[in-house]
This record gives C-alpha cells, structure tokens and sequence, in this order.
C-alpha cells in the first residue's frame, strides 16, 4: 500500500516533475522505507547482503548500550548531587529527558545540512551522519546548552566533511571535530566541575559541598584517591560499569565493550585499531610510570583505559574508516600512536585534562601518511622484484 | 613435487546450485554463436556474410589489429545471422549447424618435434589460437610475442563452477598433446597448477612437460592470475600466457586429428536450474534446450559464466568463447520494505550483520538486487580480506580513477584482471562497480602504451 503510495508520487521528483529539485530528498527517504528495484547491470551479478545502511545501522546499535547506560547515569549522578535515591528506572527516565533532546538537536541540525548539501551536490544522501549524529550526543557532557550543540554539529558537517568533498572525503572524524569545536569556542562548558552533572551549574537543592569533578580532573590535580561528589571512595568497579562523571557516553567501560563486541562480531569495526589503541595506552601509561615524578605520572597503566574518554575513543572513534589509516599495517601504526598521544596529552600537557580527543585528531590528520608509507614499501618490493638478482 | 601454496584470503560464497556430476544429454542445439564481445579488445573484420556455407574451421571473421588471429566455425552449416548492436558493433555470427559435421582439414603432427612457427601457424589457422590469453592487460595473446611462462589452472574455484578433474576424463592423450603444443610456443616454463585440497584427475598429475604447482584454499584460488601472482610474478614489460584446460585439450585434438573439434563439456548450476548437471555440447552451443523444462517458474537471469565474472544472456543464448558453466539465479528486481533493518535470517553476507550468521552451513538462492545504493569509499579493510595478492586494491582503484599511469604501473596493474577484483566487488559495502574500473584501467593502459 505504502510502496503503491510511494510509486504513485515519485514521477513528480523525476527530472521533468514539479519537485524535481527535491529528488535527492525523496529518494533518501524511498531508500530508507524500501531497498531499491534495482538489479546488476554490470560486473558480478549477485552482491553481498550489506549496504551503507546496514553498517550504519549497525554501528548505532552498537552505541545502543552507551547510550542507554549514559541515560541512566544522568539521573543517578544528579540525584547523587541532591542526595536522593532513585530507583533505576526513575534515574533513566530523568536521563532520558536530558539527553533525548540533544540527540533531537543532533540529528535534526546535522540532517538538515545533509539534506541541503546532497540536494545542491545532486549526489544521494549518505548514511554517515546516521552514527556521527549518535556519537555527538554521547561525547558531550550533559549540562551543555542545547543551541551550542547544534552550532557544534552545522559546523562539524559542513566543516568537517562537506569541504572535502563529503562522506568518505573528510580527514577529520566530524564527531570529534564537533566536540573539538565545542571545547575551544565553549570551554567553560566543556570542562570544569560543574558541567558533567545535570543541575551542578543551577545550583538547586545541591548537597553542600558536593563536588562534580571527573576522575580524571582529580588526577591531573595530584589526588589519586577518586572520591565521588559527597567523598566516597570510587572502586576499580565504579570505573568500569561507569558509575562515574564524564560525558554522557564515555563514562561505562563495559557499555563500550558490549559495542565493541558488536562491532567486531559483525566485522564493521576494525579490531586491529582497536588493540593497538589500548596497546598504545596501555604502553605509554607504563613508560609513565617508569618515569614518575608526580601522582599523575604514577597511576597504574591499565587505569587509563579505564577512565576518561580512552575506551569510547579507542573503540568508536579511532575505527571510523574514512579518518582512520586504511591499510592493515598502517591501522596497527595509526592505533598505536592514537593511544601513545592520548594518554601522553592526558598525563603531561597542564592546558587540558583529555587528550583522546586531540590524539584522534591529529592521528586523523597523519593517517594518509602512514598509509603513503606503507604503500610506498609495497612499491619499492615491486620494483625490487623486477631487478633480477637483488 | 613442489610445495603446497596456501592461499589464505578470498570466499567462496555460499550460493545454491552446484551441479551433480552426472552428464546429461541435451538435443544437439540447431544454432551457435560465435560473439566477438567475448574477446576484448578485439575488432572484428568479417570474412563471411548471411548464407554463405561453413565448415567447423572455416574462418568467420579476424582481428583488424592482428589480421592473422582468426575465429572460425565450431560447426558445419550456414551462416543463419549476423546480429549488430548499437553503431553496428557485431554482436553475434549465428550458424545454422548441419546435420552432420563436416570440418576443415588442418596439419596433424607431434607438436613436441615441430618448431613454434609450425604451432603457431596451425593454431591461427585453425581459430585455436584466441584460447590462449596473456597477461597484462586480460586479451587474447600476441602471436608475435614470446612469454616468460604459460600457465594452466587445472581447477576452479568460482561459485558453482565446474570441477575440471570431472570434466577432462579420458582425455590424458589429447591433454598431453596440447601441452606440448603450448611448450614449444614459450621460452620458459609451462605451469599446470592443481588444487591439493583433493586427489586430481590423473589427466593432470600424470602430465609430462610441465611444473606442477598445488594450491590450496578459497576463491580465487583457482584463478590464474592468483596462481601467477604467486609463481612467477609479472613485471612491467613481461608476458604470461594462460590457457583453460579444455582448451588444452581442444589443442590436443588440433595436432591429433588435423581438426577443429570444438566440444567441450559445460556444468548447468544455479539455483534456479532444477537438475543442475554437467553437458557434452560444442562451443557456441545455445542453451535452449539445456534450460527447456530444466528451470524454474520464476523471473530468472541466465548467465554464460559463474555469477562472479559471468556474462548475462538471453534464455535462448548462446555459450561465450571461454565459458564452460552456465548459471541461472533469480533476478532481484523487487522492493524490500526496510530492508536493511530486517533480521535477515536468508540474507547471505560475509559480514555477520545479518542473523544468517546463525546457520553457517546454508546454501543461498541469492538473486540479482544490487542490495543497496552505490557509495563513496567507505569501508576499508574489506577488499583486503578476499584479495590474496600483494597489492593494494584500493590504492590501485583510486589510481585508475585519476588515471595515473605511472602510479598504475607501480601498484601491479599488470599483474590483475577484472576477475581477480571480482569478489572485492561481491563484497564492497559502497557497491561499487571495481571490475569495470580495472577493465577501464587496463584499456588506458593499452591505449597509452
């Protein structure tokens, strides 16, 4: 009945129609209700299974946990601040209501430029700003103002993808370059003690003396102790079910696994990246410790992996396949020096008290060297091969 | 005997249809082909015109480029048709066979005592000679060239392809023959390479005059241009000439009975085919009446070929130049309703995106949908994991897209063919049309050079 529907009116966005303009806009959305008619004309005959929006597709269920446990850890760390105790599904639900808006924003904002850009390029819309729209929300702390966001997310797609030309052009991993966007031009919304936790800024019915700093906050400062808003010890447990601060995504270590998991099982997700990210941590955390000469320097290696924004970089930041390096040795390359610099940004620059996102970033940036190398030694063994003797 | 080459990535993709090896006897066909498309890059001059009578080697038309290098009747009759496309490309010469076969007379001999002049001639003169093809580039070799090597797959390893050990028994003889054939036409080695995985058909283990290779593990396994890459690699400037068996064995009959005898057998697979068998047929042969009452109900596509690299035919068709299966899958031209959030318990991927994960062992009927829309290149790493040559596909692509010669020449492009990017095509994600892209880049490069 839809599909008649939807025959029906597609003439009028056929070149010649009377939304002819609006062609690229309408078959985003015929290709989202209905895999298209179309058959092979050349090449093999049959394909796989997968297109774009199954891996897309994918890779949001795979933030699905996340997300879902960063709900919940919303409400609990804000009725933590005002020393009420909720049950669980009382935490989600006040989560829910805080975050579901970002994504809103998120989406609404990002799609609306594709949708402009795809419909002035003449090209279809592309699936990825399906998973950057889920990673944004889940990158930013959740105090943060909504129009800010969407700024962050025009600028991160037109900025960070469009000028190059569009999905699978872009250098930069454009969820990052929204938050990086974000933390210079907003930094007091961005970091401090009292953005992580929803209410923290308003102030109302806080605890006194309830403190919102991060984990990673506290270790910058020299105290290695984490204690949590009203002084009770934080466990290695707390650290990994994410029972902590942070941005409204980054906090679970075992929701990121859960993802990673997926990702991995369904093969959309480069495991290669990802060791070498905790490698590279886990390596550079242990030459710290080698050398410390403060608290910072002396927390255990693997504590690293488990604080901060280390895990969700390494697992859905790092993998994104058009920033991240695309040959095999150059994604064990990439992924090492992606966790080497962030724990090395985290533990010795003074400025900022993160530093997976700049790794990232930066990593992004040198990627296509590592890849020219690499392939640079592929062609010096051909030529090598065709001098007979050497 | 040589060691085992392990070749550790590529798929075999698991499709439905692989056919039972019993032959089957169909009515002889009443009318063949011969279709210049079938050879690349070749530029068809006709020496015979509608009516004129044939024999099996009589000459139908010759490369403008190599006037020397003919295709000749597979059979005895009457030129029935001569079909023509777009701007009068030649499509297809229809012969309308009598019903007796009567064939042209060619010179008989031991190939092993004759000087490669004599083979060469016998084979051009024949029509014989197209069989053998070269690499760079994927045409039909050049008389005029001498190789490095010759190299023979005695498998393959396409989807539902036929299984070669079955198809050339009894012929030891003529195999031989046509080996020897082959050798005196290189200043190197001949190479026949098995596949370990099984005992092989005593027609290749027991061959003389040849370095056998074995080889182990998934598609393109089997292809020669995987088999080259690990052997003997090209470099820029080489030559390599490959043959089919088959056509060894055609070569064979050549140089034993003076004739051109153009009979091979093809295995008819696929889903859709409801006793999928093997068939002794002649070359050209329409597959009327292989597929009549032998296919199913639905809206099918017929392909001379394996469903990788194949090309697309009409029921009533004709068997290409080179091909020894024909395969007959469903075409896919219907809407999915949100097809890509489905569970897909029957969708086939090499991903494990779809819960067909759960039943690794099932065969699929997987129909001809493109299953997606074309991408920019997204995905990494996936063309890798079923490309078993040490080149980067990827990075070739894109230097054919910007069609940088030199970039070309130093990422292996002599060293591949459309076929061997086949499965990176079957699994890309963007679904983008690689074989194209190689063809296109392999023909600047002819044009260029």
């Amino acid at each position: 009945m839809l599909r008649s529907y939807i025959n029906k009116i597609k003439h009028h966005f056929e070149k010649g129609g009377r939304f002819e303009k609006l062609q690229t806009t309408f078959e985003a959305f015929e290709t989202f209700l209905y895999v298209p008619n179309k058959v092979t004309i050349k090449g093999a005959h049959i394909r796989d299974s997968i297109d774009m929006k199954r891996a897309m597709a994918i890779v949001v269920l795979a933030l699905m946990p996340a997300l879902i446990f960063g709900m919940w850890n919303v409400g609990y760390q804000h009725f933590l601040a005002i020393g009420e105790y909720k049950s669980v599904w009382e935490n989600f639900v006040f989560g829910f209501v805080h975050v579901f808006p970002i994504v809103v924003v998120v989406y609404v904002s990002g799609l609306a430029t594709e949708f402009i850009f795809a419909q002035i390029r003449g090209h279809e819309v592309n699936e990825g700003f399906l998973v950057t729209g889920m990673l944004i929300p889940l990158i930013v702390p959740v105090a943060i103002p909504l129009w800010m966001v969407a700024v962050a997310t025009i600028f991160a797609v037109i900025i960070g993808k469009e000028v190059f030309g569009g999905t699978g052009m872009n250098i930069l991993n454009p969820a990052l370059t929204a938050r990086a966007f974000l933390f210079f031009a907003y930094p007091s919304e961005m970091s401090g003690v009292n953005v992580w936790i929803e209410g923290l800024k308003e102030g109302r019915n806080i605890i006194d003396g309830f403190s919102g700093e991060t984990i990673l906050a506290q270790a910058a400062s020299g105290n290695t102790a984490y204690v949590n808003g009203i002084g009770e010890q934080y466990t290695t447990g707390d650290m990994f079910l994410g029972f902590i601060p942070g941005s409204i995504g980054e906090t679970s270590t075992l929701a990121i696994l859960i993802g990673a998991a997926i990702l991995l099982y369904t093969g959309i997700g480069s495991w290669r990246i990802m060791l070498s990210v905790f490698a590279g941590g886990l390596f550079m955390g242990l030459v710290l410790n080698l050398f410390a000469v403060n608290p910072f320097m002396e927390i255990p290696a693997w504590q690293h992996l488990l604080i901060g924004g280390f895990a969700f970089g390494a697992v859905f930041m790092a993998t994104d396949p058009v920033t991240a390096a695309q040959t095999i040795k150059g994604k064990y390359i990439y992924g090492f020096l992606i966790g080497l610099l962030a724990i090395l940004i985290r533990v010795l620059n003074p400025a900022y008290p993160e530093g997976v996102m700049l790794a990232i970033l930066l990593m992004n940036v040198f990627a296509p060297l590592i890849d020219h190398y690499v392939v640079a030694a592929n062609i010096k063994k051909r030529l090598r091969r065709a001098i007979p003797g050497s | 005997m040589s060691e085992v080459i392990k070749i550790r990535k590529g798929l075999d993709i698991k499709i439905k249809g692989e056919a039972e090896k019993i032959f089957m006897r169909a009515e002889p066909s009443e009318l063949y082909a011969v279709k210049p498309v079938d050879f690349h890059n070749l530029i068809p001059k006709l020496t015979v015109r509608t009516g004129d009578k044939v024999r099996a080697g009589t000459p139908l038309f010759f490369d403008k480029n190599h006037p020397d290098v003919l295709l000749t009747s597979p059979v005895s009759g009457t030129v029935d048709a001569i079909n023509r496309g777009e701007r009068r490309h030649i499509l297809e010469i229809i012969i309308k066979a009598d019903p007796v076969v009567e064939y042209e007379s060619f010179i008989t001999g031991d190939p092993a005592r004759m000087d490669a002049g004599e083979i060469k001639k016998n084979l051009l003169e024949s029509g014989l000679w197209p069989v053998i093809r070269q690499r760079p580039y994927d045409i039909i070799a050049n008389p005029e060239d001498i190789p490095k090597a010759i190299f023979i797959s005695a498998f393959n390893t396409a989807p539902l392809a036929p299984d070669y050990d079955f198809v050339v028994k009894g012929c030891e003889a003529d195999f031989q023959i046509g080996i020897d054939a082959l050798a005196g036409l290189t200043a190197g080695r001949v190479y026949l390479n098995i596949n370990d995985e099984y005992p092989a058909s005593q027609v290749f283990t027991m061959a003389r005059n040849v370095q056998i290779n074995r080889f182990r593990g998934p598609h393109p396994a089997g292809n020669v241009g995987v088999q080259i890459h690990n052997i003997d690699p090209i470099n820029k400037g080489e030559i390599v000439w490959y043959v089919a068996p088959q056509d060894v064995i055609t070569i064979g009959r050549l140089f034993e009975k003076g004739i051109y005898d153009a009979s091979k057998v093809v295995a008819l697979t696929g889903s859709e085919v409801i006793r999928p068998r093997y068939y002794k047929i002649t070359g050209g042969s329409s597959i009327k009446n292989m597929v009549n009452n032998n296919v199913s109900e639905s809206n099918n596509r017929y392909i001379s070929g394996d469903v990788l690299t194949g090309r697309k035919i009409p029921s009533d068709g004709y068997i290409g130049y080179y091909d020894s299966q024909v395969t007959v899958i469903p075409e896919g031209d219907h809407y999915e309703f949100i097809g890509w959030a489905r569970p897909g318990f029957r969708k086939y991927s090499v991903s494990r995106s779809f819960w067909s994960w759960l039943m690794p062992d099932r065969q699929y009927r997987i129909d001809t949908n493109i299953k997606g829309g074309e991408r920019a290149f997204v995905m990494t790493g996936e063309y890798e994991r079923v490309f078993p040559m040490d080149i980067y596909p990827v990075h070739l692509i894109k230097a054919i897209l910007v069609k940088d010669i030199d970039l070309m020449e130093k990422l292996g492009i002599y060293e591949v063919a459309p076929e061997d990017f086949a499965l990176c095509e079957f699994v890309c994600t963007s679904k983008i049309n690689v074989q194209s892209i190689i063809r296109e880049g392999l023909d600047y490069m002819i044009k260029e050079m």
